[in-house]
């Protein structure tokens, strides 16, 4: 399994570089076709999506049948021309970014034609791209490439936020000035690691740094990388412009950008870390192992406490993201082969259930004009599918069987046992009961809280459940957050194993 | 001194970083926000570029080598084999001895790193003129105050 598998010719040897190029050239012919004919922008994008979610499909099936997968881009050999490889570590992620984008896209026709008279194209071309750089950024196995992906998404990413309601121009603007930060912190550590190597290609790096281990520019190459990504990811306490950025973005660049954005920079961190530093050099110094874990803890605990005082629901799942980005680094630094398994498998669930939890609060605030809690009482009268669907995606966040949430969280915490990690263990737990917390307290006031009508009790809720091509989507992705927890094992077994590097615990 | 000299560049690239980074985080305005940030990404231009200088170096284009196309037809006419293996035996001399050449590749990694700073510093525009639109103001503790009245408002109503 382990033996790279280069594909000769036919077809099926271009799909790693179809995966991103179907995105990025429907991007501009999005931009072309709907400066004439708005209305065909969206049937387009969808498209597009699709090409690239069967790609990305068929790249997993490879992958699972023959083993890593690496593609010349322009037929130039590795370590000079730039690789693009599909591997255990990244078939997943891309499906996910495929289905998750793919599945947003379908579900927000309603509210991109609400949010936007005239001019949808310019939303559906960003759109692309922002998915062609996430993407790009998960395939690519060249550092560089990988910076300027980082920059086309976060680029992208800007200009979809400052679309949004209210201050959603000055948070953007602090989301630039911040990703550039991260993304510049990235450049320069990559710069090191050139200076030092004389290569980008992430293979050919990894074998020149065996050998330097004891540099010092390798260590602060390691050093600028690292907090590049944490910034990016939103790691406490670099996570300031996470909330305002992600909530006042539009339902429907947020519903892309939410589970997306994060859990592809937590992969960044993983394929640094496992790839090209590897984890004898990354786990050698415990003290450091010991401080990060310390701060994912603390992201975990205040993200969870932030999320108790909000009173939109909007707002109190981006303060949730920053807590989950907590439980990935975390059970990325136990050092351990469950806590690496976890973080593998939270990508994907975590995707999936904020993908749920904001189309729920897209659907909510669409019918009912906002989200914020005082439009709860009686929505599980007024919207039973989207309420059963934020339901699901709650139980998922908490962590209860058979949800997808529960069985990365049990990873997570066999991990943090198996390290000692006995307070990061102590934080999941903690935020798994604010989270029970938190959404028993949204399920009562939507089911049980007396609906008040100008003073007096409504005796008849009418049923008032948004447009099908909504909610099919919404149930679809809460019907996939239990089949994904279903098909643990399998996932676990056929893919996840063979990414744990040798030699980690 | 002798020690800080010839590293030159780089203390001068860390100050420009420094200076950027400052200008992006103290600085209330958020035009100043932004020069800080296009030094601090011209800071690194200067790093990677640093790394590619040699002295007495050219720059990376082959010099002193004849046409390929000759060389097929010297090959052909078989007689004069020898002088072809010598002068494919000088231009590959030429060609693989990197001493004398600038590593072209850091150049290359600027000129994309320079695209994606001049979209950056687009977008950043773009926003600080969107928000002072918006509010009337660049001065990030007016804009913040301002935002602060409109959600007591909301609250309010």
């Amino acid at each position: 399994m382990n033996h790279e598998w280069v594909m000769q010719s036919g077809w099926i040897s271009q799909l790693p570089a179809l995966v991103v190029i179907i995105p990025f050239f429907m991007a501009f012919i999005v931009a072309l076709v709907g400066w004439s004919h708005e209305d065909r922008a969206i049937f387009l994008t969808e498209i597009g999506l699709l090409l690239s979610f069967l790609a990305s499909i068929g790249c997993l099936f490879v992958v699972v049948e023959h083993g890593p997968v690496s593609y010349r881009m322009a037929g130039w050999a590795p370590p000079m021309g730039i690789e693009y490889r599909v591997d255990f570590l990244n078939a997943l992620v891309l499906v996910v970014i495929t289905s998750c984008s793919l599945i947003s896209v379908f579900f927000s026709k309603a509210i991109v034609q609400r949010d936007f008279r005239t001019r949808k194209e310019h939303f559906y071309t960003l759109y692309l791209l922002l998915v062609t750089g996430l993407l790009g950024i998960t395939i690519t196995h060249d550092a560089f490439n990988l910076y300027v992906l980082v920059e086309i998404s976060a680029l992208t990413s800007y200009a979809l936020i400052a679309m949004g309601r209210g201050r959603a121009a000055f948070s953007a603007f602090q989301y630039v000035m911040i990703g550039t930060i991260g993304a510049c912190f990235y450049l320069i550590g990559v710069g090191y690691l050139y200076v030092k190597t004389g290569t980008l290609n992430m293979s050919d790096l990894q074998l020149l740094i065996a050998d330097l281990h004891d540099s010092r520019a390798i260590k602060s190459a390691f050093v600028f990388i690292m907090l590049g990504t944490w910034i990016k990811m939103g790691l406490f306490p670099l996570h300031g412009w996470l909330p305002n950025a992600y909530s006042d973005a539009k339902d429907s660049a947020s519903c892309l950008i939410a589970p997306l954005m994060t859990k592809v920079s937590v992969y960044i961190m993983l394929r640094l870390m496992l790839t090209v530093f590897t984890p004898s050099y990354v786990f050698s110094n415990a003290i450091a192992g010991e401080l990060v874990l310390a701060l994912a803890v603390v992201a975990i605990v205040v993200g969870s406490l932030k999320a108790l005082k909000q009173t939109s629901l909007k707002r109190m799942l981006t303060y949730i993201i920053v807590a989950e980005v907590g439980y990935m680094v975390g059970g990325a630094w136990t050092a351990t082969a469950s806590g690496l398994t976890g973080v593998m498998y939270h990508i994907i669930s975590d995707a999936a259930m904020t993908l749920c939890m904001f189309m729920a609060v897209a659907v909510i605030s669409f019918k009912r004009g906002r989200d914020t809690f005082d439009v709860l009482p009686g929505l599980y009268k007024r919207m039973p599918l989207t309420m059963a669907a934020f339901t699901v995606g709650a139980f998922s966040l908490i962590g209860i069987p058979p949800t997808c949430g529960f069985f990365s969280k049990w990873y997570l915490l066999s991990g943090a046992i198996d390290a000692h990690a006995w307070h990061y263990m102590a934080a999941l737990i903690f935020s798994s009961l604010v989270n029970a917390v938190l959404f028993f307290r949204i399920i009562e006031k939507a089911f049980i809280e007396p609906v008040h009508a100008a003073g007096a009790e409504a005796t008849v809720i009418e049923m008032d459940e948004a447009p099908l091509r909504m909610t099919l989507p919404l149930v679809f992705v809460a019907i996939s957050l239990i089949a994904i927890g279903v098909c643990t094992n399998y996932i676990v077994r056929a893919v996840i194993q063979y990414a744990i590097p040798e030699g980690v615990g | 001194m002798d020690l800080l000299l010839p590293k030159f560049n780089y203390i001068l690239y860390v100050v420009l970083m420094m200076t950027g980074l400052w200008g992006m985080i103290a600085k209330p305005n958020l035009i100043k926000k932004i020069i800080g940030m296009a030094i601090f990404q011209t800071s690194l231009i200067l790093f990677f570029i640093s790394t590619s200088v040699k002295r007495g170096a050219t720059i990376p284009i082959l010099e002193h080598h004849s046409e390929p196309e000759s060389h097929a037809h010297v090959v052909s006419v078989g007689d004069q084999l020898g002088d072809a293996v010598h002068s494919v035996a000088t231009v590959a001399q030429h060609a693989v001895d990197p001493a004398h050449y600038m590593n072209p590749l850091p150049h290359v990694l600027m000129l994309t790193a320079i695209v994606v700073g001049v979209g950056t510093l687009g977008v950043a525009l773009a926003l600080a003129q969107l928000v002072y639109k918006q509010y009337g103001t660049l001065e990030e503790e007016d804009i913040i105050s301002q935002i602060e009245a409109d959600a007591s408002q909301e609250d309010e109503s």
